[in-house]
């Protein structure tokens, strides 16, 4: 376990081990995080284990021919290395939206802060792996607050359109 | 014009109170300099040359009488007295104190004004045609379309750290005044043989550093799928666009090296799978946003007003006025009137808060209290009767509003410059005092004929220099100002970017150069309908090139 992971329910132990390529698989039972290479590389291998096993993807991995095997992963974490580099937003839309993924997704980086976590959120994102410097209890009452957006993306929020046309609807009938 | 409903007022809101949050902490210390940075940018808070700029949005152009009051108020509470209009339809601040921000944006939004998204790598704000609505070329309003596509890209989540800045303008007319193919996105409302509306879609045109005219990625994509085409482009974007080298982060780059065809078949894979979702336009939603740009109660005029006529004839100064600052309306008895923020002793696009209220004034009095902004840094006053445009010109040019330069040379428009901005290499305000200088003389602009003069004070290109009949660039030669000239840029219909005339020239060398430019084109046309742009096109470059650059007489 290397730490606390921010939810939805707020903060949680990190079940996960953090894997790196050169270190050995452990027990059985242990829940791993590896990187796609190695998810690819010992594919096998990890698939024959009891515990859970997620995979992290750099944010430039075209996540389209992989989104199939992907499927498998318990948890996918994608990364933001800078705090102004976005690629993870719509990594994280393709595989909740265009491939269905219904795993963790899990953000990681220098984007993971309370200026970013509604975003974050909106996009598909269910775990926040935080920056060190945060405050967990004011990223959570940014989702909280979160109550209106004009576009429809992977919460369930409605979006400001849809809002809009049910009301038209209602005056009509 | 577009009014805020319970909604929108609550997301601007919130922002205010966010930004505001975000401004304390920064000031507490508790944000750190580079993500404070980021997120100022995105609320249009720009930290330059001398102080703070602060960058307003005026979506699409578009400002209510209230509206341009409420900039006057800005300008007078918060700054010196003025404020900037800039070739992005926007307004912008100069001298604003940081700590004060969040309080002019909570005044702003008490007007349905914002500045999101007006900086920053996100997706700015909508231009358009600054005729919309009135225009006789017009297919349809292209507002609405513009409205729902604000909306969309306003708070974005998922597009709000993309490479880079991402520019969207529309048009629906013929000739196009928005200049959709140097745009991120350029978007041409059209018709198609069955008689339904749809896009036709530009992808990739820009200016600054590497200008290029903008590749046509759709020829029709049903008016429904606007939104689900525009986020398969951005989708694709944000993943693919480079990020490595700020130079060659643009859409058009990725668009260039990807090329067209990939590029294309990219975008229409991922807009296959969105364009039925939750982005499509359903039921009433475009009528519903159409009815907020309802056409306004005119009067049933007379094609030609009487005391119009005699004031004409009367009035010599207010007749030059009308030969060029009017603009045809498609209704009978009224008329497009341009407000030429171009007088001499004044940067190009400045306005002081007294002729702002005063502005608003006429707005409320002669046209249903609205204004547009133009991209050439100019005002426009949409729905004027005839017999209002006497008294109205005699306000404007007790203002110095009524200079009747529109489209002629002095009508020049030019980024800040030295004069503010921190990435300037030379002053374009004092090239433009200099052209203003030595072509005031209304007669001999008149005879010059139409010519767009466009200048930038560095390779960013926020004066369009590139595509200016006459681009004027500012480089840095060894820390002196020199400046680099093009012509036959244009970008409109017939867009095209500027060839380069050959080596730059000093501070005390551009006025003349241009100048000779004139005096070239005025020899060489082959009567007064042939404007500088189309003889450019007929003769090229060399005799310009002789006279620029004469070879000296050997010793
Ligand atoms: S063109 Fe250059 S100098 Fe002019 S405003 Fe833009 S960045 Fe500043």
């Amino acid at each position: 376990m290397s730490g606390s992971i921010l939810m939805r329910v707020g903060l949680q132990p990190d079940p996960y081990l953090h894997l790196a390529d050169d270190a050995a698989i452990p027990a059985s039972n242990t829940d791993i995080l590896v990187s796609l290479a190695r998810w690819q590389t010992d594919s096998a291998a990890l698939r024959a284990r009891q515990g859970r096993v997620g995979v992290r993807l750099d944010n430039h991995v075209d996540v389209v021919p992989i989104a199939a095997d992907l499927a498998r992963a318990d948890l996918i974490c994608l990364v933001f290395p800078g705090f102004a580099d976005g690629r993870a937003y719509s990594q994280a839309r393709l595989l909740r939206d265009r491939f269905g993924y219904r795993g963790q997704l899990r953000a990681t980086g220098a984007a993971v802060v309370r200026d970013q976590i509604v975003a974050l959120h909106r996009c598909g994102f269910d775990a926040y792996d935080l920056r060190a410097d945060q405050d967990p209890v004011a990223c959570l009452a940014q989702l909280d607050a979160l109550d209106l957006a004009y576009q429809p993306a992977q919460d369930a929020l409605e979006s400001v359109r849809r809002l809009r046309r049910r009301a038209a609807v209602q005056l009509q009938d | 014009m577009y009014r805020y409903d319970a909604y929108d007022q609550a997301l601007v809101d919130q922002r205010v109170a966010q930004f505001r949050d975000q401004t304390q902490r920064y000031l507490a210390g508790q944000l750190p300099e580079e993500e404070y940075r980021a997120l100022r940018l995105r609320n249009g808070l720009y930290l330059q040359r001398f102080a703070p700029m602060l960058r307003i949005a005026i979506p699409y152009g578009l400002l209510s009488s209230a509206q341009l009051r409420m900039l006057a108020h800005i300008a007078r509470t918060y700054d010196k007295g003025y404020g900037h209009f800039t070739t992005r339809q926007n307004m912008q601040f100069n001298w604003p104190e940081l700590a004060r921000v969040p309080d002019i944006l909570a005044d702003l939004a008490t007007v349905e004004m914002h500045a999101i998204q007006t900086s920053g790598n996100c997706i700015r704000n909508i231009t358009s045609d600054p005729l919309a609505g009135v225009a006789r070329d017009e297919l349809v309003d292209p507002r609405p379309y513009c409205e729902l596509t604000r909306q969309w890209a306003s708070f974005h989540p998922e597009f709000n750290w993309l490479p880079r800045k991402f520019k969207i303008a529309f048009s629906a007319a013929q000739s196009d005044r928005a200049a959709i193919r140097v745009h991120d996105i350029g978007v041409q409302i059209v018709r198609n043989a069955a008689g339904e509306l749809g896009y036709e879609v530009y992808v990739g045109g820009g200016l600054g550093r590497t200008p290029i005219i903008g590749v046509k990625t759709a020829d029709f994509v049903p008016e429904a799928d606007l939104l689900s085409y525009l986020e398969a482009v951005l989708r694709v974007y944000n993943l693919l666009g480079r990020r490595d080298n700020i130079y060659k982060a643009r859409i058009k780059i990725l668009v260039k090296e990807t090329g067209p065809e990939k590029f294309i078949e990219m975008v229409e894979q991922e807009w296959a799978r969105i364009r039925n979702g939750e982005l499509k336009l359903a039921g009433d939603e475009i009528q519903r946003m159409r009815a907020h740009f309802t056409v306004p109660e005119y009067a049933s005029l007379p094609e030609e007003d009487a005391g119009y006529r005699a004031h004409l004839e009367q009035d010599s100064a207010f007749a030059s006025w009308t030969r060029r600052n009017l603009h045809a309306h498609r209704q009978s008895g009224y008329a497009v009137v341009f407000v030429s923020l171009k007088a001499n002793g004044v940067a190009p696009g400045d306005v002081t808060d007294a002729q702002m209220d005063a502005l608003a004034e006429l707005a409320d009095r002669y046209c249903f209290g609205e204004l547009r902004a133009t991209h050439d840094q100019n005002l426009v006053l949409a729905d004027v009767a005839q017999g209002d445009l006497y008294p109205l010109w005699q306000a404007l040019d007790a203002l110095g509003l009524a200079t009747p330069n529109i489209g002629l040379l002095t009508d020049l428009i030019c980024c800040p410059g030295l004069d503010f901005c921190s990435l300037a290499n030379a002053g374009s305000i004092g090239v433009a005092q200099d052209i203003f200088d030595r072509f005031e003389n209304l007669d001999h602009q008149h005879d010059i004929g139409p010519i767009k003069l466009k200048m930038s004070g560095c390779m960013n290109g926020c004066g369009h220099h590139t595509v200016g009949h006459i681009g004027v660039l500012g480089v840095d030669k060894k820390g002196e100002e020199w400046y680099q000239v093009t012509l036959g840029g244009s970008a409109e219909n017939d867009a095209s970017l500027g060839d380069r005339t050959g080596p730059s020239f000093a501070r005390d060398a551009i006025a003349d150069a241009v100048q000779t430019i004139v005096e070239v084109y005025l020899e060489l046309r082959q009567n007064e309908d042939e404007t500088f742009l189309h003889a450019y096109r007929r003769v090229g470059m060399a005799p310009f090139k002789t006279r620029l650059y004469p070879v000296k007489a050997a010793a």
